[in-house]
Order: structure tokens, then C-alpha cells, then sequence
């Protein structure tokens, strides 16, 4: 279990997360929701160790996470950015290859290959697996991304947007494979996500965000609802049951 | 001893001259080449060199306060200093890289080149007035001709810095995806930088005290390779390592060739045939992806 307690995050005197606490249950996808700049990716580079935090703690399985050697935390949680600026020239398969950098330093084993395949395979990145990544669309190279860290096989999966220049095909492929690393691997997903319906459909749970202080937090069922959403987005949005998931109509 | 039926003053020729000739070129071709590529992979930058970092600069300098501060230093002491002052500067560039907000890929090396001028003239000023600019100005350019046994021994010292470096390949190849990617892989982004600025270093000044600067090798070479084979160095360091030696011998020969019985310096044919290349490959790439 993840548990973040009392973090606050301040940029110049900006206050981007105050006195923040909250519980990640093992075995279930969180979803991180709320408006720009509410403080989602904030939260969760604290909760991965990618920034420091100016006040609390962030412990995994009781342990300040800082004070887990970074190899072995490599290897139960993996964190992957909601923006991601690679410059070098590597092949689709080399990239996913690094995901296994924590277990094998670089001398990859058997084992290993037969994860990056499994990466590979799960994906869908069979056809374009030679490919450097400087040529392919946003969407392959977010699938590409992904698959990396499917390869670091981590109980914990952290994603920024992972659904960012996907298809409506690819991003109901991602949500299923999350779905199905919870539900058959045991593991622990948390998600900054927009889309609500996304949300909806795939999370166990929602933490809901709003000037860096959680305003809402429950059970997918429990939180999808106009009254919640009036308060997180300040827009009046229906919600519809639709074949047994709640939808809401937010377009118009 | 006989070798191949030659007179003993030919032996000795091939001994004293043209073998130290020969293992220096590829010595230095391999390693400003391999350095090369360490840098635009830490640096995230694909023109950043050791000649468009000030780190050669910084090499030069400490040679010149190994002059005035310790004028009868061994070898090995001036490459020390050399390389605290090759790794200051280094490290001085890539604080100033971190500080700079506007990251355009050209617009850092010109910072570079320009900070490599200051640190130059500021060599340039302290050796005119200790009246050394003749000393310091033979390691202006790189020259093979001056290499003989007993003046080049020390660039051996550079394999195992490029042994080390292989082992590191697959690290700084990540930490060049960048610290988050880094620190999610279990690495230690810092120290990874670190000890790929010592071996950039190291190697520099390695090489500026036998044979001198190969201006741009270290940003020619990884180029090339990186267009046919893309940016993991650990699958490229051999390619590297190989093409930057055969590059520099090519460019060797030709220099001794084209005014014979006279010799063009290696710095001015590397220079010249490989930004011409270069720049082939460049436009050539660049047709490609439109
Ligand atoms: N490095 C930084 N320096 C200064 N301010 C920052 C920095 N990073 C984030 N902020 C500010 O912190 C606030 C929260 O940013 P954060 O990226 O966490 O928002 P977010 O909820 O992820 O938004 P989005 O949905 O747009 O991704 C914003 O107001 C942002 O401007
Ligand atoms: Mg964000």
C-alpha cells in the first residue's frame, strides 16, 4: 500500500498542493481527476519520487519511499510522465528493453527478453518493434512508452494521461490491459485521467482534485454524479446509466 | 632482430616512428569519437562536443598552469592538471546548460564554442604575459608528426576509461532520456552525469597532451553513426570506436599525401573533410524525412 501523508508542494509562493493525504489501495485502479493545473501530475510526481515534496511523507509499504534504495523502488513502482521530450534515435525494442534495466543492468536475461515480448505483444507493437522512435505518430510512441513500462513489471503502474494522443481503439486497449494487470497480476494502478467516462468505466476509485487539496474521494459508483462533478468542474453535467456504467454527458 | 628484410634504420624507423604513428591515430580516432558520443547523449544534444563544450579549452589551460606553476612536471602530472581542468570546465557548461531555458539544439553549442573563447583567451592572455604563447600554441592543433616512442605512451591510458565507458553505455544512453526517465529506471541521474564528465574529461585531456585537438571528431563521428544506426551507445560504441580510427588514419594519409613532401595537420584535414561530410549526411537525412 501506498500512503501519502500531509504533503505540500510550493512553487515560488504558489501553494500547488496543501497538506495533502491520501490512500492508494493495493489491487485497484485510482483515478486522479480535475481541472488544469488542479495539481494531478504534482501529487503524482511525489508520490513516484520524481520530485521532492516540501512537507510530509510518501511511504510504500510503510517506508519513506526515500529511504528505499532507487534500484529496488524501480522495480515496484513505475512512473511515466505526462509529457516525455526524447531526443535519442533508439529502436521501439530498445526502449522497452530499458524497462528492464532495475532486474538486469543492461546484460538481458532470458527471463527478461520473454517480458519485453510479452510488453511487446500486449501492446501491439509487433509490426513497428524495429523502428526508431523519432519516426513513429504520437499515439505508437505513447503505446511504446507504455509498453516500457509494462516491461518494468512493478506492482505499482503510476500513468500521467496515458491515454494522450491515443485512438478510441488504443485507448480502450490500454484501459483493458490496466483492467486486466489488476485483475489477473494483482497490481496497483494509479491514473491522472480527462476523460471522465474513462474514468468511469475503468476505476475502482476516484480522488477528485481541485486547487491542490482533494475535494472528493470514494468508490468509482459513489463518486460519479452531477453533484460531484458540479463542485470539481463548476459545470452541470447529466449522468446517464448506459448499458450498467454511469455516463456523463459533458459536451454540450 | 629482422623484419620483412628491412635495414636496421628502417627497423628502427617503423619502431620509434611510424608504429607510435599509427597505434596514436587510432588511439585518439576511438576515443574523441566515443567521448563524443557520451557527451550529445548526456547533454541531450547532438552538437555538443568536447571542442563545443570548453572542455578542450579547459584541457588547455590547465596545460598552461602546469607550465608556469610546476615547469618541470612529468607527463602524468600535466594530464592531471589538465583534467581537473578539462572536468571544471565541463562541469561550468553543463550548469550553464541547465540554467538556459532556451534549449535549441544549435543555439548550445554556440554557447559552448563561445564560452571554449573566453576560457581560450583568457589561456591566450596568461601565456602572452608569461611569454609562453610559442609553448601553448603547439597544442593548438593536433599533430601526429611530432609523435615518437616515448611521447605517446600515455594515450594507453585511455583504453580502460573506454572500457569503463562501455559499461556505463546502457546508463547514459538512459539518463539521456532524461532524469525522470532516470530516476523511474532505478538510476542515479547525478552521479551517472558525473561519471560520464570524468571520462569525457579524462579522455581529453589525454588526448590534447599527446597528439593535440581533433577539432570536431567528436561531434562528426557520433553524427554518422547515429544516422545509420541510431543513439544506443552501447550497441554503437565498437561502430564508433572504429569509424573514429579509421577516419583520422584516412584523414592522416591524405594529409601526408596531398603536398607531399610536406604534411597538412590532421586538425586542419579532420576539420575540413569531416564537417564536409557532415554536412552531406545532414542534408542527405534531411531529404529523407520530408
Ligand atoms: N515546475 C513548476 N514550476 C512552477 N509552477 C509549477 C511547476 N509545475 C507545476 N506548476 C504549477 O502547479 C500547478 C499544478 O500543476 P500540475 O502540473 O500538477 O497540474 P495538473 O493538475 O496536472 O494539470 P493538467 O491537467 O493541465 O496536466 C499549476 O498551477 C502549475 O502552473
Ligand atoms: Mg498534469
Amino acid at each position: 500500500m501506498v500512503e501519502v501523508k500531509h504533503v505540500s508542494k510550493t512553487y515560488g509562493s504558489k501553494k500547488v498542493i496543501e497538506n495533502l493525504s491520501v490512500d492508494i489501495q493495493p489491487g485497484k485502479i485510482t483515478s486522479f481527476i480535475g481541472s488544469n493545473g488542479a495539481g494531478k501530475s504534482t501529487l503524482l510526481s511525489m508520490l513516484s519520487r520524481l520530485i521532492s515534496k516540501d512537507e510530509g511523507q510518501v511511504l510504500l509499504h510503510g517506508r519513506d519511499i526515500h529511504s528505499i534504495k532507487p534500484n529496488d523502488l524501480a522495480k515496484e513502482l513505475s512512473i511515466l510522465k505526462q509529457s516525455n521530450h526524447i531526443d535519442l534515435r533508439i529502436q521501439v525494442r530498445d526502449l522497452i528493453s530499458f524497462g528492464r534495466f532495475p532486474y538486469s543492468q543492461g546484460r538481458l536475461t532470458k527471463e527478461d527478453w520473454v517480458e519485453i515480448n510479452k510488453a511487446i505483444h500486449y501492446m501491439e507493437l509487433e509490426e513497428i518493434q524495429e523502428r526508431y522512435i523519432d519516426e513513429l505518430s504520437g499515439g505508437q510512441l505513447q503505446r511504446a512508452y507504455i509498453a516500457m513500462i509494462i516491461a518494468q513489471d512493478t506492482d505499482y503502474v503510476m500513468l500521467d494521461e496515458p491515454l494522450n494522443n491515443l485512438d478510441m481503439k488504443h485507448s480502450v486497449q490500454i484501459m483493458k490491459s490496466l483492467r486486466k494487470m489488476v485483475e489477473e497480476m494483482g497490481k496497483t494502478a494509479v491514473i491522472v485521467i480527462h476523460d471522465i467516462n474513462f474514468a468511469s468505466c475503468y476505476s475502482d476509485r476516484i480522488v477528485a482534485l481541485k486547487h491542490g487539496e482533494i475535494v472528493r474521494e470514494g468508490p468509482t459508483e459513489e463518486m460519479i454524479n452531477s453533484e460531484m462533478l458540479k463542485e470539481v468542474y463548476d459545470m452541470d453535467i447529466p449522468v446517464q446509466l448506459i448499458n450498467g456504467e454511469r455516463i456523463c454527458l459533458h459536451f454540450k | 632482430m629482422d623484419i620483412g628484410g628491412l635495414t636496421s634504420q628502417q627497423q628502427e624507423i617503423l619502431l620509434v616512428s611510424r608504429i607510435p604513428r599509427l597505434l596514436s591515430i587510432l588511439i585518439a580516432g576511438m576515443s574523441m569519437s566515443v567521448i563524443g558520443f557520451i557527451m550529445q547523449q548526456l547533454s541531450r544534444n547532438k552538437f555538443v562536443s568536447p571542442t563545443t563544450a570548453g572542455t578542450m579549452d579547459s584541457a588547455r589551460l590547465g596545460i598552461l598552469a602546469a607550465l608556469i606553476l610546476f615547469p618541470t612536471a612529468s607527463m602524468l602530472m600535466k594530464v592531471s592538471i589538465a583534467f581537473v581542468f578539462a572536468l571544471a570546465g565541463t562541469f561550468l557548461f553543463m550548469k550553464i546548460l541547465d540554467r538556459i531555458k532556451f534549449k535549441d539544439t544549435i543555439f548550445i553549442p554556440l554557447v559552448g564554442l563561445m564560452f571554449g573563447n573566453i576560457v581560450g583567451s583568457l589561456t591566450t592572455f596568461i601565456a602572452y604575459r608569461f611569454d609562453m604563447i610559442q609553448s601553448i600554441g603547439s597544442w593548438l592543433q593536433g599533430d601526429f608528426s611530432m609523435i615518437v616512442k616515448g611521447r605517446y605512451e600515455l594515450l594507453y591510458l585511455s583504453i580502460p576509461a573506454l572500457i569503463l565507458a562501455y559499461f556505463y553505455a546502457n546508463r547514459f544512453t538512459i539518463a539521456g532520456m532524461g532524469k525522470d526517465f532516470a530516476s523511474n529506471l532505478g538510476l542515479q541521474y547525478k552521479q551517472i552525469v558525473n561519471i560520464g564528465l570524468v571520462i569525457v574529461a579524462f579522455v581529453s585531456s589525454i588526448v590534447l597532451l599527446t597528439v593535440g585537438s581533433l577539432p570536431f571528431l567528436g561531434l562528426i563521428i557520433p553524427n554518422i553513426v547515429s544516422i545509420y544506426q541510431g543513439d544506443h551507445l552501447q550497441k554503437n560504441l565498437l561502430h564508433t570506436a572504429l569509424l573514429g580510427a579509421l577516419f583520422v588514419l584516412v584523414c592522416d594519409i591524405l594529409g601526408r599525401v596531398l603536398i607531399f613532401p610536406y604534411e597538412i595537420s590532421i586538425g586542419l584535414t579532420v576539420g575540413v573533410l569531416g564537417s564536409g561530410i557532415f554536412l552531406f549526411l545532414l542534408l542527405r537525412r534531411n531529404a529523407y524525412a520530408s
